[in-house]
């Protein structure tokens, strides 16, 4: 949120038309030249990441390569387990980390009191947010694959997964909450309501945008993370679908990286159709979540 | 911190009233306390598993030790050659996001237009959101024989591709902060320079980047701290072969690409080769820990005001 530019920002020179602050105008503009490409270069790659990957992917995109299961021939391997596994992935994860999210935002910013265990709880969720995720992996590898005894199936992902983009949630809720005014609780207060049925009928329902718009980017997020599903032992062959919140899976980006690693250019190709997939799943989440906040940004009723 | 919203109501409604008002705010300060739990969970099985392993290798072997072989039969347990791989990948990628996140942040903040900024901020954190699975496979089919035609002698797993290509990573996390510190510079200091009949370029040079270094030096630990942490590019593009070196041709291994070297065999619970990437995860841990709260540190330093 910029407050707009100070007018006083491109001060007028009348003598502009002396040698010497000509020349500073040329270098201001030069270094400008330059700040700019520092920012287009970047972008510039991006476009050839992606080109590039279309490009590879060419011969693999088919409806043949989304609905067949891994094989030893390259041209007949497909992502369906893949799909399948991080669909399930996702839909567990987003049941697990939604409430608890949602739960912990509504607590810090509608009921915590300014104590210790508030500014400590606001700490650590910062701090959690820094934590590499592979870390996570290991959590989750001796807690939910070992001690809970879950083994290496979808729940014991999805719960690692959760627990990764758990921070984001309880950000992004806080935010949504914080736009909700102080008067139309007020409003909710006089008519009678209690805490509780003001949060769940009139705080929540206003922000609920806000808080989908930030689980729709966290789990944008979700949907690539490689290395926590690695560490706890997600399988990279499988030829089944997921039947039951036990069973053991894969999932799109340990397909891909599982592809990446064998030396045979055929199963290259697979691995850029597969990131082209998932490339374009992620970029729909967002696609949906900037749509999302425009039509909040539109409906603000207050 | 920022007071409550509801602190004008808090007399009335201090103390709930119905018994499921009471049970909500319970679960809901259980759901606050699973942050907690979930940062003790983490320090606990790094402390009790590398506890396990320091009584069998002991601490000297791990860090007096030049070689890093628990898969092979001579096993050997020093940890340097893994923090070498870590910090050459770290350091050329911070050496490509620093300079080019700090002009970006320049562009953003001080000459492009508010609608052309609203536009390409979330535009470059599209960079931030790509899988780096994808990153990887960049890395390794794009970039790396694009390199090999220009540097002599690069193998075709090294440290310097994934290096670049981690930079272009964590460039919107430098650019983005930097940008918000750039920005947080009171435009009375500004105003001040052009009185005093500077220019834009000195004014920018002398005035805001100095008032916003603190900002600036903080988003560039987070990039350092994303970089050490970062996994999927180094273990696709860098190698897997742990080597005390810091040249960046040769492949490397580094902290987290052991992990998911391992991670990858079947290792059974319980031995030393398992041991190994829990007290690799500690130092990784660590390492991004205190990264982090210094960065956190500074950045507070500006929300509390301290530039004015």
């Amino acid at each position: 949120m910029h407050p707009p530019l100070s007018p006083l920002v491109a001060p007028q020179r009348p003598n502009s038309n002396l040698t010497e602050f000509t020349s500073a105008r040329d270098i201001e503009r030069a270094f400008r030249a330059i700040c700019l490409l520092a920012l287009l270069l970047p972008l510039l790659l991006l476009l050839v990441l992606l080109v590039d990957a279309v490009v590879d992917a060419s011969s693999r995109l088919s409806w043949q390569f989304l609905s067949s299961f891994p094989s030893r021939h390259p041209e007949q391997a497909g992502i369906l387990a893949a799909l399948a596994g991080t669909g399930a992935l996702m839909v567990l994860t987003a049941a697990l980390a939604i409430p608890i999210g949602v739960g912990a935002a509504l607590y810090l910013e509608e009921y915590a009191s300014e104590n210790r265990l508030t500014s400590l709880i606001e700490i650590n969720i910062s701090n959690l947010a820094g934590v590499p995720s592979i870390i996570y992996g290991l959590l989750g590898l001796e807690v939910f694959v070992r001690a809970l005894a879950m083994g290496r199936s979808l729940l014991a992902g999805a719960a690692t997964l959760a627990l990764l983009v758990l921070p984001m949630v309880i950000m992004a809720s806080r935010e949504a909450l914080r736009t909700v005014p102080l008067s139309i609780r007020e409003a909710s207060y006089a008519l009678g309501a209690d805490r509780w049925q003001t949060l769940r009928r009139v705080v929540l329902p206003m922000c609920l945008p806000g808080i989908l718009t930030g689980i729709i980017l966290a789990l944008a997020r979700a949907i690539g993370e490689t290395a926590p599903l690695i560490t706890i032992g997600a399988l990279t062959y499988v030829a089944f679908l997921p039947d039951s919140l036990m069973s053991g899976f894969t999932a799109l980006p340990i397909q891909i990286f599982n592809w990446i690693s064998r030396p045979q250019a055929g199963f290259h190709a697979n691995a850029a159709a597969g990131i082209v997939v998932l490339l374009f799943m992620m970029l729909l989440l967002n696609g949906i979540a900037i749509w999302l906040r425009m039509r909040l940004q539109r409906r603000i009723y207050w | 911190m920022r007071p409550s919203r509801n602190a004008g109501l808090e007399v009335e409604l201090a103390t709930p009233r119905a018994l499921s008002e009471r049970l909500v705010q319970w679960l809901m300060l259980l759901c606050g306390l699973l942050s907690i739990v979930t940062t003790g969970g983490i320090v606990a099985i790094l402390l009790y598993e590398s506890a396990g392993f320091f009584r069998e290798v002991g601490l000297r072997a791990f860090l007096f030790d030049s070689q890093w072989t628990p898969l092979f039969t001579d096993k050997h347990f020093g940890i340097w050659p893994l923090v070498a791989g870590t910090f050459l990948t770290t350091l050329i990628a911070v050496a490509v996001a620093m300079p080019l996140g700090l002009l970006a942040a320049i562009y953003l903040s001080e000459f492009a237009a508010t609608g052309a900024r609203r536009i390409l901020k979330p535009v470059l954190e599209i960079l931030a959101g790509v899988p780096t699975v994808v990153y990887g496979y960049f890395a390794l089919t794009f970039v790396t024989p694009l390199l090999q035609k220009v540097v002599p002698g690069l193998a075709g797993f090294n440290a310097l591709s994934p290096g670049l290509v981690m930079g272009i990573m964590i460039l919107p996390i430098v650019a983005s902060l930097s940008e918000d510190a750039i920005f947080a510079v009171p435009p009375s200091l500004r105003e001040g320079a052009y009185a005093l009949g500077a220019s834009k370029l000195p004014t920018i040079f002398r005035v805001v980047l100095p008032s916003a270094i603190s900002g600036i030096a903080a988003s560039i630990i987070l990039g350092f701290s994303r970089a050490i942490g970062e996994t999927m590019i180094v273990a696709i593009a860098a190698g897997l072969q742990p080597r005390l070196t810091l040249d960046p041709r040769v492949p490397v291994e580094t902290m987290t690409a052991y992990i998911v070297q391992v991670s990858l065999g079947d290792t059974p619970t319980g031995t030393i080769e398992y041991k190994t990437i829990f007290a690799v995860g500690m130092a990784l841990f660590l390492m991004t820990l205190v990264l982090n709260l210094l960065s956190f540190h500074m950045r507070r330093r500006i929300l509390k005001g301290g530039l004015s």
